[in-house]
């Protein structure tokens, strides 16, 4: 049984964890509404450019198809991009992303595969460092930049490019979390390298005139589509980061509360307990008497 | 008329959705106007004016700098590096724009990415030249 100040300490303790987890669950549904509107307006964008991609890569043939399109011809060696938050603290944000990028990083693995990772974000190198150690080639830290933007993906877009122009890999793969809602965000593998075409969006029929040429287009195109994925990953990445965050310290509230209520029931019944107990301590010693 | 659907997009927002008569493009190879109808085609866009023609009588400016131009039977887009209504543009904005190009050209030692700034560069000169005469007019 604990003692009465045993009781109020611990009640003092769990009001002050529940002010921080209130105030960060606060702070999250601020930070969710800028990065939602980013995530949001990013989209049309990126799924134009897939659209148009993709209607131009159904009409190229043969040995011209850029590599980006068409891929080296093997596909041994894989390159896992995972994206992740910062910082912790926000339910199972990251570790759903890390266990998507490991399951697949598994299953290559059983193929007989190479697997590389680049991890974006501290948390998802922290969980996969302990598997994966020696698979990790780069570590992205965008830690000192509030909000991520076109440069950071142009960055990151760019060094994937030059890893593949070097022969590093055949294959990319993009991890990150889709925004749903503030309780459901996906998470998601999209391949990158080579560029993804959808079924269905098949146009052969369609003889595009190019200006000024086809390879000068897709030249432009396929990189500038690179940075645009990856962009569109960063910022649907942000916005699920602080949807999973307010949810989660939503929940550290309300059972911060509950225990709060629990906690002050027990301490009021052991001091009406002990009063209890002293009246009749008296009363008994005044009946002797 | 016949009508088509356009899009403008940029990666920001979408700037113009909807059925129009005809599109001018600033394409590299020169400005050209885009009907209902017009063949499949893909080109990339220098930093100038599409004009947006929703009716006979009515248009919407728009300034982009780089980018393309997509047009299938069904639709027409315009994906924009940069895009934003003509009315929001004036010189300093240009400026930014120049400036900006001129620091990433100062920074780059790749020889293809150089050609492309310098491009850029030209374009813009170019397009304030233009516009400062269109205020003026």
């Amino acid at each position: 049984m604990p003692s009465l100040k045993d009781l109020r300490n611990r009640i003092a303790s769990v009001k002050a964890t529940q002010k921080i987890t209130k105030a960060m669950q606060m702070v999250a549904a601020a930070k969710l509404r800028r990065a939602q509107t980013a995530a949001e307006a990013a989209r049309p964008y990126a799924e134009r450019m897939e659209t148009v991609l993709s209607n131009l890569a159904s009409g190229v043939s043969g040995s011209s198809t850029p590599r980006l399109i068409a891929g080296t011809g093997s596909d041994k060696v894989h390159l896992l991009l995972v994206l992740t938050a910062e910082r912790g603290l926000c339910g199972a944000f990251n570790s759903s992303i890390a266990r998507l990028a490991r399951d697949k990083a598994n299953a290559l693995k059983a193929d007989g595969k190479t697997v590389k990772i680049i991890c974006v974000g501290k948390k998802g190198y922290d969980i996969l460092r302990r598997q994966f150690a020696s698979e990790i080639i780069e570590f992205v830290d965008l830690r000192e930049f509030k909000q991520v933007g076109f440069a950071n993906a142009e960055a990151i877009a760019q060094n994937v490019l030059a890893r593949f122009a070097n022969g590093e890999f055949d294959v990319a793969t993009l991890f990150f979390s889709k925004f749903r809602s503030v309780i459901a965000q996906i998470p998601t593998a999209q391949r990158i390298i080579p560029a993804e075409i959808p079924e269905g969006t098949k146009q052969t029929d369609a003889v595009y005139d190019y200006e000024p040429d086809e390879g000068e287009i897709l030249e432009a195109l396929l990189p500038r589509n690179l940075t645009v994925q990856v962009l569109r990953g960063l910022l649907e990445n942000a916005a699920s980061e602080q949807g999973a965050r307010m949810s989660a310290m939503d929940s550290a509230t309300r059972n911060a509360g509950e225990m709060i209520k629990k906690q002050t029931q027990l301490y009021n019944r052991s001091r009406q307990a002990m009063i209890t107990k002293e009246l009749i301590e008296i009363i008994s010693g005044a009946e002797a008497l | 008329m016949a009508t088509f659907k356009f899009e403008l997009v940029s990666p920001e927002r979408i700037l113009f959705s909807g059925d129009v008569v005809s599109v001018i493009v600033p394409s590299v190879e020169g400005e050209m106007t885009v009907l209902a109808g017009h063949a499949p085609l893909v080109a990339t866009l220098k930093a100038g004016i599409v004009f947006v023609q929703t009716t006979d009588q009515n248009g919407k400016e728009f300034f982009v700098n780089g980018g393309l131009v997509e047009v299938n039977q069904a639709t027409t887009t315009i994906l924009a590096e940069q895009g934003r209504f003509l009315e929001d543009v004036d010189t300093a904005v240009l400026d930014a724009e120049i400036l900006t190009a001129e620091t990433r050209l100062a920074g780059s030692h790749n020889e293809d990415e150089k050609k492309r700034l310098q491009d850029t560069l030209v374009q813009l000169h170019e397009f304030k030249h233009v516009f400062e005469q269109r205020k003026a007019a």
